[in-house]
C-alpha cells in the first residue's frame, strides 16, 4: 500500500479509516485546503520569467566567483580603503568577502526561488509508520536475545561473569592514571599549594617599572601616583624559564598617598614599616579569579578589578569593600636600599591570586 | 712653591674657578635630575598673563576655589596644582563645574586657549606644580608606536579599555573615552591625575614613554578597522547583540520567505 | 532521455549492484518534510557547523598552537617588535599576511556565534512547542549535550589566539578551577602542566577544539538527524494534519532545493558579515600577558550568563581550619552551571512525570495551549537574561551613565524576584489567548465594524473564522490532570506510593488545571449556525441600505434585526 498521497488527492481517497483522520483530541481532522495555482503554473510567460530570474541569479553568482579570483590575485594585502562609517579597512577583505558572500547568497536565493515558483507546491501527505515494532517482532527479538544470552553462559557461569566484570571495572584505571603526568612534576617539586604561595619577590629585590625595567626612588612617585611594577630579576627569570608563570604571581603596583591618609596596613612596625613615606606596594593579581588589577582610583584610594568589580580599599589594608572577592589584596613590605631605590623587604606574607582549598596550610 | 701653587695667584683664577664651579654644578644637576626639567620648556609666563589670569580666575573660579586658589568646602585647593591641571580641566570643558557631583562632566569649553594660558599662568605662580608641555615635548614623530601600545595596555587600558573607549569605575564614575583627546590633554591628564585618575609622573613614565603613548592613542583615534565595521569596539557584547538581532533576524526573514506560498 | 539522466541511471545501476540501495533511495527521495520557518532554525545550526568545519580546516593550515615566546616582525606595524606567543603571532599572520585569512577568521567566528544562537532558538522552539515529548526525549537530551559542547567549543576556539581578552578569560577559568574544593589545585596543575599560564595549555586546547569536541559533535549531530529522519518531523496543527501523517513537500525536488538553498543563504550571510564587520579584533587587544587587562572585558555572548553569575555572587568564603571553600566562585561557576544543564537535559522526563502524559505526540502544541510549560520557559529565559545583563554590567554602566555598584545590588535581588513575576504574567497571557481562541470558535472574529440598526442598537459584526485558523485552533489537545486519588483504598489500606502519587497529581493539576477547554463539537456547530444567521441578517441590513434612494419615507424593519428573533427579510 502506498503511503504517500499523490499530489492533488486527499487522504480520504486512500480509504484510511476515520481514526487516521482524527486529531489527538478526537475531533475530525480539518480537510486540507484546496490548492491555489501560482502564476507560473498557469501562465507560460510567467514561468519563463521565473526561469530567467533564477538563471540570472546563478549566472551572477558564477561571475562573482570569477571576480573573487581577480580580487585575490589583483588586490595587495596591504591596501586599505576608506569607507563612510566603517573607517579604513582592508580592501582585500572587503572585495573577497563581498564577492564570495554575494555569490553564495545568490546560489541559495536562486535555488529557493526555483522551488517556490516552478517546482510543484502541492502539499503531499505521507503516512507515519507506527514506531513501535509489532508484538510478534518484539517477542521474536526477545527470544533470540534470550537464546543467545543463555548460550553464552553469562548468566549461569557465575565465576566467569564475576571475573570478567572485575577485569572490565579495572580497565579504565590505567587509562586514567596515565593522565597523572599531564603535570610533569619535577623531582622534589613543591606541592601546588606551596608553589602558589611563593613568588620571586625576596628581601632586597629591587622594584622596577613594568615594561621599561627602571628602578624607582620614592621621590619619583607623586602623591596620588600609580606605578605598575615587577621584580628586577623577572627579566632574567623569564628568559631562563621561557614562561610567564612568575610574572603571573609577581606583578605588583605601587601607589602613593599622604601618610595621614593610611588608616591601616597588613603588617609592619614603627621600626620596620611596610610603606615608604606613604608609598604602598600591593599584589596586582585579584584574589577573586586572578585578573590583574591596576584600576587605582586615587581620590577614594580604591582599587577596582575590571573583570567582576571587586573593590579593595588600599588605605585600609586593601580590604574588600565591594564585589565577589573574599580576600584582601596581599601587601608587599617595602623599604629603600642603600642607593635610595625602592626594594622589597620580603616576599608577600599572604598568597597572591585566587583562593584555593588548602590555602590556610601555607 | 710648586708649579700649581704658582699659577693659583693668577688674577683670572677667581673668574675661572667660578665658571668651572657653575659648569660643574649644572652638569651634576643635569646628570642627577630625573629629567623632568631637562626637557621641560621652562614656561616663562609673562606678567600680563598672570594679571589677566588672576582676573579671569576671580570672575569664573574663585566662587568655589577661593580668591587665592586655596580651595573651600566644595572645591580642592589649586595651590601646587600647576598650569597643567588648569589647562586640562578648562580645555576639556570640565571646569567651570556646573554642579558638584561625583565626577565633573565634560561640557562645552567656554574659554579661549589664550584665556586658559592666562589662568594657568596665575595658578602656576601660586606654587610649583606639573607644567603645561611645550610643543617639543608633544612631538611624536620619533616615538615608538609599538612601545606606546605596550605602555598603554599596561598603564591605561584597565580603565580606558583597549580601544580607548573608556570604562566604568566605582559609584557612578567613569574613565572617559579618549577618542577626542588632544596630545596636550593626554599629557596634562597623565601628569595631574584628574578626578579618579592616578598621577603618572615623568620619572616613572618618561617624556619619551608619554610621547609613545600619545602616538598610540592617535592611532586608536584613526579608526582603522581592517575587518570592517567596528561595532563601537566594545568587544563581544556588541558582537553578540548584532548576531542576535541582525544576523538571526536576517536569516529568519529568509526562512519565512522560504515557507510563504509563492504567488 | 537526457545525457544527465542517462549518466545518473548508469551510476545508480553501478551502486545498486554493489549496495542494493534502491528501496532506500525510493523511500528517501520521496520523504515528506513539513514546511514552517521555525523548523529551519535547527538547519541554521547544522549549516553553521558545516561552515565551521570548512573555515576551521583552512585556519589550521596556518595557525600555530604554541605558547613559545617570539618577537613579532610581520606586516602589522603597531605590534612590530613586541614579544608574543607563536599562537598570537600566527593569528596576526593569518589576519594580515595571508590573503583571505582575515575573511576566513571572521567567517569562522561569525559562524560560531550563529551556531550557538541557532541552537538556542531551535531549543526554545522545540521547548515551547513540546516537540521533546515522546518519542523524541532522547533527541532533546542529545540536543542539550550539543549545546553544552558548543559552548565549550566556542570558548576553546576564541582562546586559541592567546590574545589579551581571551587570555583574561583563561585566567578566570583557571581561578574557577582553583576554587573547586579538595581537587582544585591539583586539577589546575594537571590542566596547565604546572602553574598558570605555562606552555602547554594552548596546544592542549587546540586538540580539544580541533579534534575531540568536533568529533563528538559530529557523531551526536548525525544521530540527532537520523532520529529526526526515522521518527519524522513534527508539524503544527492545521488543515489535513493529524497525528498519523506528515503534510509537506517531498525531499526531491522541493526540499532539497529549499534546504540546500538555505545552506547557501546561511553561508552567504555569514560571509557577507565577515566581509564588512570586524569581529574579535585580536590585533587591537594585544598579546596575552598576565599583568595586563582591558576595561570592559567580557566573554563571547554564550558565556555571558556564567560571567554575570560570577559578578553578582557576594563574597562568601568559608575558612575551616586550614581549608577554604570559595562559595563565591563554586556556587555560580560550578553548582549553578551544573544545575542548569542538568535541568535542561532532564526536562522531558520531569514534565512527563509531572503531567502523567505518556502518549506519543507528533502534532505540536501552540505555546498558549501549554501555559505552565510556556511560563516556565519564559521564566527561565528571564533568569538567563538577568544573568546576561549582569555579565555586561560595566558596559551598561558606561553606556547609560549608571553606577556599576547600584546595578550589581539591583541584579542580586532581581535575579530571584523578576523570574516568578515573569512566570505569572506569561501564564496569564497564555490563558487569555486560550479564552480568545475559545471565543473565536464560538463567535468568529471581531471585525471592528459597528453596525447601527435603525432601532438604535449597536452591534459589532463578527466574521466567520477562516478555515486555516480554525484548523489551527481545533488542533488543541485538552489535557486532563491526573485524578487526585485518596491515599487509601476501599479497605482502608494506605497506598505505599501514596505520597508520590499525590505529589504527582498536584503537579499535574498545576500544569493543566487552568486550561480553558475547547468547546464541544455540538457547541461549535450551534454557535456557527447562530453566527451564520446573524451574519446573514447583518449583511441584509447593510445591503439594504446600499444603493437606497433617499426618500422621505422611512423603511421600517422588524425590531428583530441583529437580534435573535427570526427576520422577515428574505434574500
Amino acid at each position: 500500500m502506498s503511503d504517500i498521497a499523490t499530489p492533488g488527492t486527499t487522504a480520504d481517497e486512500h480509504g484510511h479509516d476515520s481514526g487516521d483522520l482524527e486529531l489527538p483530541n478526537g475531533r475530525p481532522a480539518p480537510a486540507p485546503l484546496p490548492h491555489e495555482p501560482r502564476r507560473a503554473d498557469v501562465d507560460p510567460k510567467a514561468a519563463r520569467r521565473a526561469e530567467r530570474q533564477v538563471s540570472t541569479m546563478f549566472i551572477v553568482a558564477s561571475l562573482l566567483f570569477l571576480a573573487f579570483l581577480a580580487a585575490y590575485i589583483g588586490i595587495d594585502k596591504n591596501v586599505v580603503i576608506a569607507l563612510p562609517v566603517i573607517g579604513t579597512m582592508s580592501a582585500s577583505n572587503l572585495a573577497l568577502g563581498l564577492t564570495l558572500g554575494l555569490a553564495l547568497f545568490l546560489i541559495g536565493a536562486g535555488a529557493i526561488h526555483w522551488a517556490k515558483k516552478l517546482m510543484p507546491d502541492i502539499e503531499v501527505v505521507q503516512e507515519r509508520h507506527v514506531l513501535e515494532s509489532s508484538p510478534t517482532d518484539r517477542e521474536e527479538a526477545i527470544s533470540v536475545f534470550e537464546a543467545g544470552a543463555t548460550e553464552s553462559g553469562f548468566g549461569s557461569r557465575k565465576i566467569i561473569r564475576r571475573s570478567l566484570i572485575t577485569s572490565l571495572v579495572l580497565l579504565p584505571l590505567p587509562l586514567v592514571i596515565i593522565l597523572r603526568d599531564m603535570w610533569v612534576t619535577p623531582t622534589d617539586s613543591p606541592s601546588p599549594n606551596e608553589l602558589l604561595s611563593e613568588t620571586i619577590w625576596t628581601k632586597g629585590e629591587r622594584i622596577v617599572t613594568d615594561g621599561s625595567y627602571r628602578p624607582i626612588r620614592p621621590e619619583d612617585i607623586p602623591v596620588g601616583g600609580l606605578v605598575n611594577v615587577v621584580p628586577a630579576s623577572l627579566e632574567k627569570v623569564e628568559e631562563a624559564e621561557g614562561t610567564l608563570n612568575e610574572r603571573a604571581k609577581a606583578a605588583s603596583i605601587l601607589v602613593r598617598m599622604t601618610p595621614a591618609e593610611i588608616r591601616s596596613q597588613q603588617g609592619g612596625s614603627a621600626e620596620e614599616p611596610w610603606d615608604v613615606q606613604g608609598i604602598l606596594a600591593f599584589s596586582k593579581i585579584c584574589t577573586h579569579v586572578g585578573c590583574p588589577i591596576s584600576l587605582y582610583q586615587q581620590r577614594t584610594h580604591q582599587l577596582l578589578c575590571p573583570c567582576h568589580q571587586s573593590t579593595f580599599d588600599l588605605a585600609d589594608s586593601a580590604k574588600v569593600v565591594f564585589g565577589p572577592a573574599a580576600r584582601r589584596m596581599p601587601q608587599l613590605p617595602i623599604t629603600v636600599d642603600s642607593e635610595g631605590y625602592l626594594v622589597a623587604r620580603s616576599d608577600f606574607q599572604e598568597h597572591v591570586g585566587p583562593s584555593f582549598w588548602e590555602q590556610g596550610a601555607s | 712653591m710648586n708649579s700649581m701653587a704658582a699659577r693659583r695667584r693668577h688674577p683670572a683664577t677667581l673668574v675661572v674657578m667660578l665658571l668651572l664651579g657653575l659648569l660643574a654644578t649644572g652638569a651634576i644637576y643635569a646628570a642627577v635630575d630625573s629629567g623632568t626639567s631637562a626637557q621641560a620648556a621652562d614656561q616663562k609666563w609673562s606678567e600680563t598673563q598672570v594679571e589677566t589670569g588672576k582676573k579671569l580666575f576671580a570672575e569664573g573660579c574663585s566662587s568655589c576655589h577661593g580668591l587665592g586658589g586655596q580651595g573651600s568646602s566644595i572645591a580642592p585647593t589649586l595651590i601646587g596644582a600647576g598650569s597643567a591641571a588648569v589647562d586640562f580641566q578648562v580645555s576639556t570643558g570640565r571646569m567651570p563645574l556646573a554642579a558638584p557631583g561625583s565626577q565633573a562632566p565634560v561640557k562645552g569649553v567656554i574659554y579661549s586657549q589664550a584665556e586658559i594660558d592666562a589662568m594657568a599662568a596665575w595658578v602656576a605662580s601660586l606654587a610649583p606644580g606639573p607644567k603645561v608641555p611645550s610643543d617639543a615635548m608633544l612631538d611624536t614623530s620619533k616615538a615608538d608606536l609599538a612601545m606606546g601600545g605596550e605602555l598603554f595596555r599596561t598603564n591605561c587600558a584597565q580603565c580606558h579599555s583597549f580601544a580607548g573607549k573608556g570604562g566604568a569605575l566605582s559609584d557612578g564614575t567613569a574613565a572617559p573615552t579618549l577618542m577626542n583627546a588632544t596630545p596636550r590633554q593626554i599629557y596634562t591628564a597623565m601628569v595631574t591625575g584628574p578626578a579618579s585618575m592616578p598621577v603618572f609622573s615623568n620619572a616613572t613614565l618618561t617624556i619619551e614613554d608619554k610621547q609613545s603613548i600619545i602616538k598610540w592613542i592617535g592611532s586608536l583615534q584613526a579608526n582603522d578597522n581592517p575587518g570592517g565595521l567596528s561595532l563601537s569596539r566594545l568587544g563581544p557584547v556588541t558582537e553578540g547583540l548584532f548576531v542576535w538581532v541582525i544576523g538571526l533576524g536576517a536569516l529568519i526573514i529568509v526562512a519565512i520567505w522560504i515557507g510563504v506560498k509563492a504567488k | 532521455m537526457s545525457a544527465v539522466v542517462k549518466a545518473g541511471g548508469a551510476l545508480a545501476e553501478y551502486t545498486d549492484e554493489r549496495l542494493g540501495i534502491a528501496p532506500f533511495m525510493k523511500r528517501s527521495l520521496n520523504k515528506v518534510f513539513p514546511d514552517h520557518w521555525s523548523f529551519m532554525l535547527g538547519e541554521i545550526a547544522l549549516y553553521s557547523f558545516i561552515i565551521l568545519l570548512l573555515s576551521g580546516t583552512y585556519l589550521t593550515l596556518w595557525f600555530k598552537p604554541s605558547m613559545t615566546e617570539i618577537v613579532y616582525n610581520g606586516s602589522y606595524v603597531p605590534l612590530d617588535g613586541v614579544k608574543m606567543s607563536e599562537a598570537y603571532a600566527s593569528t596576526l599572520n593569518i589576519s594580515f599576511d595571508v590573503r583571505g585569512g582575515l575573511l576566513m577568521r571572521q567567517i569562522h567566528h561569525w559562524a560560531a556565534l550563529f551556531f550557538l544562537v541557532a541552537m538556542t532558538v531551535h531549543m526554545l522552539r522545540v521547548f515551547f512547542t513540546g516537540a521533546f515529548r515522546k518519542p523524541r526525549e532522547l533527541n532533546w537530551v542529545m540536543g542539550a549535550g550539543l549545546l553544552t559542547l558548543g559552548i565549550l567549543e566556542g570558548f576553546a576556539g576564541y582562546s586559541l589566539p592567546d590574545d589579551l581578552l581571551s587570555g583574561t578569560g583563561l585566567r578566570i577559568a583557571e581561578g574557577i578551577v582553583l576554587a573547586i574544593p579538595i581537587l582544585g589545585t591539583w586539577l589546575s596543575f594537571l590542566l596547565f602542566n604546572g602553574q598558570f599560564p605555562g606552555l602547554d595549555f594552548i596546544p592542549r586546547l587546540y586538540t580539544v577544539h580541533v579534534l575531540l569536541i568536533p568529533g563528538i559533535i559530529l557523531a551526536l549531530v548525525t544521530v540527532h538527524l537520523m532520529l529526526v529522519w526515522h521518527q519524522k518531523h513534527t508539524q503544527y496543527p492545521g488543515p489535513g494534519r493529524t497525528e498519523k501523517n506528515v503534510v509537506g513537500f517531498p525531499l526531491l525536488p522541493v526540499y532539497m532545493a529549499k534546504a540546500g538553498g538555505f545552506f547557501f543563504i546561511v553561508f552567504g550571510v555569514t560571509t557577507l558579515m565577515a566581509a564588512i564587520i570586524t569581529i574579535n579584533p585580536i590585533w587591537a587587544f594585544g598579546p596575552y600577558t598576565p599583568d595586563q587587562v582591558s576595561a570592559g572585558s567580557q566573554p563571547d555572548w554564550y558565556m555571558g550568563w556564567l560571567d554575570g553569575a560570577v559578578r553578582i555572587t557576594p563574597n562568601w568564603e568559608w575558612n575551616i581550619g586550614n581549608y577554604s571553600i570559595s562559595w563565591n566562585i563554586f556556587l555560580p561557576a560550578v553548582v549553578l552551571a551544573g544545575a542548569i544543564f542538568t535541568a535542561l537535559g532532564a526536562y522531558p522526563f520531569i514534565e512527563r512525570w509531572a503531567t502523567g502524559d505518556n502518549r506519543e505526540h507528533h502534532i505540536l502544541d501552540r505555546p498558549r495551549n501549554a501555559p505552565t510549560r510556556t511560563a516556565l520557559g519564559v521564566m527561565a529565559i528571564g533568569f538567563y537574561g538577568m544573568l546576561w545583563i549582569s555579565g555586561g554590567n560595566d558596559i551598561i554602566a558606561t553606556t547609560f551613565d549608571l553606577s556599576i555598584n547600584t546595578i550589581t545590588y539591583v541584579l542580586r535581588v532581581a535575579v530571584f524576584v523578576v523570574p516568578p513575576i515573569i512566570f505569572v504574567i506569561t501564564k496569564r497571557i497564555c490563558l487569555s489567548l486560550q479564552r480568545r481562541d475559545h471565543d473565536k470558535l464560538l463567535h468568529g472574529i471581531e471585525s471592528g465594524n459597528i453596525l447601527r440598526t435603525p432601532e438604535g442598537e449597536f452591534i459589532e459584526i463578527h466574521l466567520p473564522l477562516g478555515d486555516k485558523e480554525k484548523a489551527k485552533i481545533l488542533g488543541k489537545v485538552d489535557h486532563v490532570p491526573i485524578a487526585l486519588e485518596s491515599g487509601v483504598d476501599e479497605n482502608g489500606v494506605a497506598n505505599p506510593k501514596g505520597r508520590t502519587a499525590r505529589l504527582r497529581a498536584k503537579f499535574s493539576h498545576w500544569f493543566y488545571g487552568d486550561n480553558v477547554y475547547l468547546p464541544t463539537a455540538a457547541e461549535i456547530e450551534a454557535a456557527e449556525a447562530h453566527a451564520a444567521h446573524d451574519y446573514h441578517e447583518q449583511h441584509a441590513v447593510i445591503d439594504d441600505f446600499r444603493g437606497l434612494e433617499i426618500t422621505s419615507e422611512p423603511v421600517l424593519h422588524s425590531p428583530a434585526i441583529g437580534g435573535h428573533e427570526s427576520n422577515p427579510h428574505q434574500h
